[in-house]
C-alpha cells in the first residue's frame, strides 16, 4: 500500500442486515494515521482509564488494546467488550493495537489470555469510565444518577440526555481504574454473546487488507538476511562481486550477520539467492533421531516438583504399576506467510512494524540493539500471517532494523519460505514418562509424570533473536517457551500424584513458545495413558473419565461431546478384520486445570496396508466460560482441531548435525484440502462466567483422541508423534 | 518493457524478463492482494488467474504473461463483491486471512469449470495451503456461493 492511496482504511460491518462501509476521515490506513498522529501525549498508565480508552468530540471512541488481533478474531471481541459496558455501537469504535508508543503493556497476546485477561482489563476500564460518565451526566442534568440511562452514546432520562462526547469529548477521563466499578448485568447483554462479523474481513477478501507483508513507506528499500549454511557458522569470507551483475544492490555484513538491500524485492531475493559467502561449519547437533536420547542424558540445569500430593516413593515397586512413555518431536509454527517487518532506523529513533505477539516485550531488545534510548524505539503491530506462538517475526524486525540502520533507509525484510521453516524458533521437543496403579475399583491410587523438557528462565521471557546474536550485540537474557509443565497430572480424582520436571539447557534448536505450549505433548500422554488405564481396568474410556471427575463443567463438556459423536461401548466401533480398521477414541482438557474445558472424540479409519490414518470425524464439546463472540470461539475451536491434527499426523522438524533439513512442504508437510475432516463442535455459552480464552485449548486433547481411536481401530498404542503412515505401519508390524 | 494487462488495466512494466509475475504484481503495479508464502507453486498463497486459469504466480515470469489477461484477487470482483467474496464473508471464513487471497482465486477458478461442485471436485482443485486450518469453511462457502447467483453481474450462471 502506498502512502498515497486513500480510501483503503475501510470498517465494515454488518448493521442491520446490510453491509455498510465506513471510510476514514484521512484516508490513511490506521497505522500510517498512527505513526503520523501528532496528538500522541496519552498515558500508557494501566492505573488509568485514559491508557486504554479515548472518547472523540463526534462520539466516536478509540480503544487501545495491548493485545492484538492475530486472526483470532480480537479485533471485533473487544470492541463488544467496550461497546457493551458503555452502550454504544462498536461500529462506532476504532481500535488500535500493539503499539508502544499508544497502547498500554497488557503483555504479549499469548497463553490464550487475549480476552480473558487483557479483555477483561478494558471491560473495566469501560465500566470505571461509565461510573465517571454517570457522575458528570448527574451533575450536567441535575438529576440523581440512579435515574440515568445509558444509550447509543448518550447518558439520560427520559427526558433529557447528554452525550458522552460532550461530557468527555477529545479530553482526558482523568480518572484511576476503579477494579470495583459496576459491571452491566450479563442479563441486559445485547452487543456481548452475538457472533458480529469480524471488520477486517472483507479488506483480506479483496486483496485491500495491509498486512504488514503489503506496507510500505516511501523511499522503503527490500532486505533480504543470508542465513548460514549449519547453525552457528561463522561467516569467513562474503565475494561482493559475486552478484555484481545486480545492480544497486547493497551487502550488509556485521560480524557473522550477512544481509543484502536492494531497491525492489525481486532483487533482493535474487542477491541473496547469487551471493557467495564461505563458512565454517556449524556447532555440530544431536539430530532429531537422537532427541528422545539427549533428554534422557542431559545436561541438566534442574529437577523441580511440579505437584505433590501424597507419597507415591512406593510406585516404582508396586506390583499393580502400568508405565508408558511419549514423545513429542521438535515443531515449526510453520506460517503460511513467512514473517516479515518493516524498519524504519534513523540516527536519533527507530519505528519498526511488526506482526509481533509481544511488541512492548521486545522493545528493550531492539533498543538495545540499535542502541537507543527505550522511548525512542516505537513497534506498531500490522497483521502478519498467523503465528501460533512465537515464529519469525520478531527476528524479522530485527533484520529489517539492522538492515535500515545500516543504508540509512527504510528496509522491509520478508523471509523466503526455508528462512521459516528452517530458522523460526521452534516448539521444543517433549519427552513424558508415566506410571500409575490402579486401586481394585479401578480407580488411580497413584500417579506419577516425570518430563523432559527445555528450561524457560523464569521472568526473563525473550528468545533471543538471530540478528543481534549473528551481529555480535548484546540482548536482554532469557529464554520462554511458554508454561510447558501444566497439565501433565490426570484431572481425574486420583489418592496420590506427583509430577516431576527435568530441565535440560537449551534445546539443539532455538525454542519457543507453541500454541498451547507443553500442553498438547502433556495431555498427549496423559489422555493416552488413561485410555491404557481404561482398558486394564476393562472400562469404558468415556465412562473410566466421567466417574472421576468431580467438576460438573468437566462432566457436562464429556457428556455433551458423547452424545455428539454417539459414544458407543468402544467394542462396537472396532472392526479390526479387513484392509480399513475403524475406531473411536475420547480425550479431555481442563486446561492448565483452571480455564477451558474440552472433550473431543473423533472416528478414524486406518489403511493397514500403507499404515495410513485418515480422520472422519471429530466431535468436540467446549466450555470457554462467557463467550464474547461465539462465531469467532468457533473459527478458534476448528483451528486448534485442524492445526493438533496436523501436528499429530505430520509434523517433525528434521536436522542433521548442521542444519534443519525440513525447509518446504514437501519435507514439512501440514494437513492438506482433502484431510480435513468432518466437525461436530458443540460450544456451551456461559453469560454468567467469566471468559476464558479460545485460542489453545482445544488444540490439547487432539493428539490422545487420535491416538486412542488408532487403538480402538488397530490395537495399536501410538506413543511417539507424528503418527506418520511409516511409524504406524512399523507399529503394526511389530504387534503382527 | 513489458505492457501487461492486470484486471482489465494495461500496464507499462520495467522489469527483468525473469522477474517472476508475483513480484511485478506486488512490488512494481502495486497490487499487493496477491501473496508470496513458498516461492515454489506449492502453497497456493500467490494464485491469480492468466486467461481464466488458475496459476501460481510465484513461478510464472512476466514474459509469459504477456498478451494474456490477468486476473489478481483486487480485480476478482470488479463492480462489486464476486459471490465467493460475499459467501466468504457471510461464512467468516479465515483465521489470519493470508492464504485467502489464493483460495478464493483457486475457488472462482473451480467454480468457471464446474458451477456446482462436488466435495471431491473441491479436494481435487483446492490444493491450496492453510495453516490456520480453514478447510471446512472453505468448502462450506464454496458450495454456498455455488448456490447463489453472481452478485457481480446479476446474472445467474447457466450450468454448463
Amino acid at each position: 500500500m502506498k502512502i498515497s492511496d486513500v480510501s483503503l482504511a475501510r470498517r465494515e460491518f454488518l448493521k442491520g442486515g446490510a453491509l455498510v462501509i465506513g471510510f476514514s476521515l484521512t484516508g490513511l490506513p490506521l497505522a500510517l494515521a498512527q505513526a503520523t498522529d501528532a496528538r500522541t501525549p496519552h498515558t500508557l498508565n494501566l492505573d488509568e482509564v485514559d491508557a486504554f480508552l479515548a472518547v472523540r468530540k463526534d462520539g466516536s471512541v478509540i480503544v487501545y488494546s495491548g493485545k492484538v488481533d492475530l486472526g483470532t478474531g480480537h479485533r471485533i471481541a473487544m470492541r463488544q467488550i467496550v461497546a457493551e459496558e458503555l452502550s454504544i455501537d462498536p461500529a462506532r469504535i476504532d481500535l488500535i493495537e500493539g503499539d508502544t508508543a499508544l497502547t498500554p503493556n497488557q503483555g504479549p497476546t499469548a497463553g490464550s489470555t487475549g480476552v480473558m485477561r487483557g479483555g477483561m482489563q478494558l471491560r473495566q476500564a469501560a465500566a470505571t469510565a461509565r461510573e465517571a460518565l454517570l457522575a458528570r451526566a448527574a451533575a450536567h442534568l441535575q438529576t440523581g444518577a440512579s435515574e440515568l440511562i445509558f444509550s447509543d452514546g448518550y447518558v439520560g432520562t427520559a427526558t433529557a440526555r447528554v452525550a458522552i462526547a460532550e461530557l468527555v469529548g477529545d479530553r482526558a477521563f482523568g480518572v484511576r481504574m476503579n477494579p470495583k466499578a459496576p459491571l452491566k448485568n450479563p442479563a441486559q447483554y445485547s452487543v456481548v454473546g452475538r457472533s458480529l462479523p469480524r471488520p477486517d474481513l472483507p479488506g483480506k477478501f479483496t486483496g485491500r487488507h495491509t498486512y504488514v507483508h503489503d506496507f510500505t513507506l516511501p523511499g522503503m528499500l527490500h532486505g533480504r538476511p543470508l542465513r548460514p549454511p549449519a547453525v552457528a557458522a561463522r561467516l569467513l569470507e562474503v565475494d561482493a562481486a559475486s552478484i555484481a551483475h545486480l545492480p544497486g544492490v547493497q551487502v550488509v555484513r556485521i560480524k557473522d550477520f550477512l544481509g543484502v538491500v536492494a531497491s525492489d524485492e525481486w532483487a533482493a531475493v535474487r542477491a541473496a539467492r547469487e551471493l557467495k559467502a564461505r563458512w565454517s561449519a556449524g556447532s555440530g547437533l544431536i539430530g532429531h533421531d537422537n532427541l528422545a536420547l539427549w533428554a534422557r542424558r542431559g545436561p541438566f540445569v534442574k529437577d523441580e516438583i511440579v505437584v505433590s500430593k501424597g507419597d507415591t516413593s512406593d510406585l516404582a515397586n508396586d506390583p499393580r504399576q502400568f508405565a508408558a512413555s511419549y514423545q513429542w518431536p521438535i515443531q515449526s509454527h510453520a506460517s503460511l506467510g513467512p514473517s516479515c517487518a518493516v524498519a524504519d532506523v534513523r540516527a536519533d529513533s527507530a519505528m519498526i512494524w511488526s506482526a509481533s505477539q509481544a511488541t512492548h516485550r521486545y522493545q528493550p531488545a531492539y533498543a538495545q540493539m540499535l542502541g537507543l534510548p527505550l522511548e525512542k524505539v516505537r513497534l506498531i503491530y500490522l497483521d502478519g500471517s498467523g503465528c501460533y506462538g512465537m515464529n519469525g517475526h520478531d527476528d524479522a524486525a530485527a533484520d529489517a532494523a539492522l538492515l535500515s540502520k545500516a543504508v540509512g533507509k527504510p528496509v522491509r525484510v520478508q523471509w523466503m519460505r526455508q528462512d521459516e521453516l528452517g530458522w523460526d524458533p521452534k516448539g521444543p521437543p517433549q519427552l513424558l514418562a508415566l506410571r500409575a496403579a490402579l486401586d481394585a475399583q479401578g480407580h488411580i491410587d497413584a500417579w506419577e509424570a516425570e518430563m523432559w523438557v527445555p528450561l524457560a528462565t523464569a521472568n526473563l521471557e525473550h528468545v533471543p533473536l538471530l540478528a543481534p546474536s549473528d551481529a555480535g550485540i548484546a540482548q536482554p537474557a532469557g529464554q520462554m517457551v511458554g508454561l510447558v509443565t501444566q497439565n501433565a497430572d490426570p484431572p481425574y480424582r486420583a489418592a496420590r500424584v506427583k509430577v516431576t520436571a527435568h530441565w535440560l539447557e537449551p534445546a539443539p534448536l532455538r525454542p519457543s513458545n507453541i500454541r498451547a505450549p507443553g500442553k498438547v505433548a502433556n495431555c498427549f500422554a496423559v489422555e493416552a495413558f488413561i485410555d491404557e488405564l481404561a482398558v486394564a481396568a476393562k472400562i469404558d474410556p468415556l465412562e473410566f473419565r466421567r466417574r472421576d471427575l468431580t467438576d460438573p463443567r468437566g462432566i457436562e463438556v464429556l457428556d455433551r461431546c458423547a452424545a455428539l459423536i454417539g459414544w458407543k461401548p468402544a467394542e462396537a466401533m472396532r472392526r479390526r478384520t479387513g484392509a480399513m480398521a475403524r475406531g473411536r477414541g475420547i480425550a479431555y482438557v481442563h486446561y492448565k486445570h483452571n480455564e477451558t474445558y474440552v472433550a473431543m472424540a473423533m472416528d478414524v479409519e486406518v489403511v493397514k496396508k500403507s499404515g495410513e490414518i485418515r480422520v472422519k470425524r471429530v466431535a468436540c464439546a467446549h466450555d470457554c466460560g462467557l463467550m464474547i463472540n461465539p462465531g469467532a470461539v468457533r473459527n478458534q475451536v476448528e483451528g486448534n482441531i485442524l492445526q493438533a491434527l496436523s501436528r499429530s499426523l505430520f509434523e517433525e522438524t528434521t536436522f542433521d548435525s548442521q542444519r534443519v533439513t525440513s525447509v518446504d512442504w514437501g519435507s514439512y508437510r501440514i494437513l492438506r484440502f482433502p484431510e480435513a475432516p468432518e466437525l461436530l463442535i458443540d460450544l456451551i455459552q456461559r453469560t454468567g462466567e467469566p471468559p476464558l480464552g479460545a485460542g489453545e485449548a482445544a488444540s490439547s486433547p487432539v493428539a490422545a483422541a487420535l491416538a486412542n481411536a488408532v487403538y480402538d481401530a488397530v490395537g495399536v498404542r501410538l506413543r511417539t508423534a507424528p503418527f506418520s503412515a511409516e511409524r504406524v505401519l512399523a507399529a503394526l508390524r511389530a504387534t503382527a | 518493457m513489458f505492457k501487461l494487462n492486470v484486471n482489465g488495466k494495461v500496464h507499462q512494466v520495467d522489469v527483468e524478463t525473469d522477474m517472476p509475475l508475483l513480484w511485478v504484481l506486488r512490488d512494481h503495479i502495486g497490487l499487493p492482494g496477491t501473496k508470496y508464502g513458498c516461492g515454489i507453486a506449492v502453497c497456493g498463497a500467490c494464485t491469480v488467474h492468466v486467461d481464466g486459469a488458475a496459476v501460481r504466480s510465484c513461478s510464472v515470469p512476466v514474459s509469459a504473461v504477456v498478451g494474456k489477461k490477468v486476473l489478481t484477487i483486487e480485480g476478482l470482483g470488479q463492480g462489486g463483491l464476486h459471490k465467493l467474496q460475499a459467501s466468504w464473508i457471510a461464512q467468516q471464513v479465515p483465521q489470519c486471512g493470508y492464504c485467502q487471497s489464493g483460495m478464493l482465486m483457486a475457488a472462482a477458478a473451480l467454480l468457471k469449470e464446474k458451477p456446482r461442485p462436488t466435495d471431491a471436485d473441491i479436494d481435487q482443485a483446492m490444493t491450496n495451503l492453510c495453516r490456520c486450518g480453514t478447510y471446512a469453511r472453505v468448502r462450506a462457502a464454496i458450495h454456498a456461493a455455488a448456490d447463489i447467483a453472481d452478485t457481480a453481474t446479476g446474472v445467474k450462471r447457466s450450468a454448463s
